[in-house]
């Protein structure tokens, strides 16, 4: 019983850690003001280490990811907005250092590609289940039988004895 | 036309397929830079050797210049040097470099050891002139206009092929 007890001690002491992933950001990187290094953080997440590729800098352990965090605490105790940072850092390594793509004109198809295909899909079944209608298919509204028909239909089925 | 209705999908696919061959085939490490047809960045740091002085824009103003990024803990900086050991004999163009990252007598020893091409070279010791510039990696080189306009970025070591194909031609063009 004790055994277990401690079992579920440590595995509830090693959840959190395994959920939260792991931070990059040294000590001595961190801003006194909370709300800046709150701001430093968020903006860190949205860029790209250009190093590693798909981490951000707030996650990178490479030495450019540390001086580029450094860079954008250092603006945003001058008084940058996050815009004004995440521009200086576009300025020199462009849009690709951002990790969610800016909406503009070279990005328009990446963008609006899926609902561009969703909406040709869409049509495409409209389409498809319009004709199958218009085919008279499985639908309900198929004409219903005349007299005469439904007469011969009965004397078939008696003919077969059903 | 009902027919083409059928061939449709295998018309999208092709599409698909030639931007994923074309994609897949492209290096993911070379970013494209927005600092081309830009003015060569503010910077300014110290001198390497004794006698360089301060390295600044103001260094190579009026010179078509090619700008190095290097270090002498570098290994593809070894691969380019030859290459530019060439340049600096043909006196090609007159070429900055700038030493990233890196003790200042290692990087000596380093020059002492496979020679000198440089006409000037600043340390840039906390990497932030190197920033001002974009730069990723090292090596990095920047063609830079009469004006101080970048023209040109090479990520990694400069190959005799890109220097033949690219990176000559539009040197003599600019220093025409």
């Amino acid at each position: 019983m004790k055994r277990l007890i401690l079992a579920a001690v440590l595995a509830a002491g090693l959840a959190p850690g395994m959920v939260t992933p792991a931070f990059a950001v040294n000590p001595d990187e961190v801003l006194p003001d909370p709300r800046q290094e709150e701001r430093a953080r968020e903006v860190s997440k949205e860029l790209r280490c250009l190093v590693c590729q798909n981490q951000s800098i707030d996650d990178s352990n490479a030495d450019l990811a540390r001086d580029l965090r450094v860079i954008v605490r250092e603006r945003i105790k001058k008084g940058e907005s996050n815009e004004q940072v995440l521009q200086y850092v576009t300025d020199r390594y462009g849009d690709y250092v951002l990790l969610k793509p800016p909406f503009k004109a070279t990005t328009l198809l990446l963008w609006a590609g899926p609902f561009v295909i969703l909406a040709f899909g869409a049509l495409g079944t409209v389409v498809y289940l319009r004709n199958r209608r218009a085919a008279g298919g499985v639908s309900g509204d198929t004409a219903p039988l005349t007299e005469d028909e439904r007469r011969r239909l009965d004397a078939l089925l008696r003919k077969d004895g059903i | 036309m009902r027919r083409l209705i059928y061939i449709l999908p295998l018309l999208v696919l092709a599409v698909v397929a030639a931007f994923f061959f074309v994609g897949f085939n492209r290096d993911p490490k070379l970013v494209p830079s927005p600092m081309i047809g830009k003015p060569s960045p503010a910077f300014s740091v110290a001198g390497l050797r004794g006698n360089d002085g301060t390295v600044a824009n103001a260094t190579y103003a009026g010179k078509v210049t090619l700008v190095n990024f290097f270090a002498s803990w570098c290994v593809p900086c070894r691969v380019e040097h030859p290459l530019l050991m060439e340049l600096s004999r043909t006196k090609a163009v007159n070429i900055v470099g700038v030493d990233y990252k890196d003790k200042p007598e290692d990087a000596l020893t380093w020059l002492r050891q496979l020679g000198d091409p440089y006409g000037v070279i600043g340390a840039d010791r906390d990497g932030r002139a190197a920033i001002e510039w974009g730069v990723y990696g090292v090596p990095e080189s920047y063609i830079v206009d009469k004006a101080g306009v970048i023209r040109y970025k090479q990520v990694g070591p400069i190959t005799e092929d890109v220097w033949r194909t690219e990176m000559a031609p539009l040197i003599k063009e600019l220093s025409r």
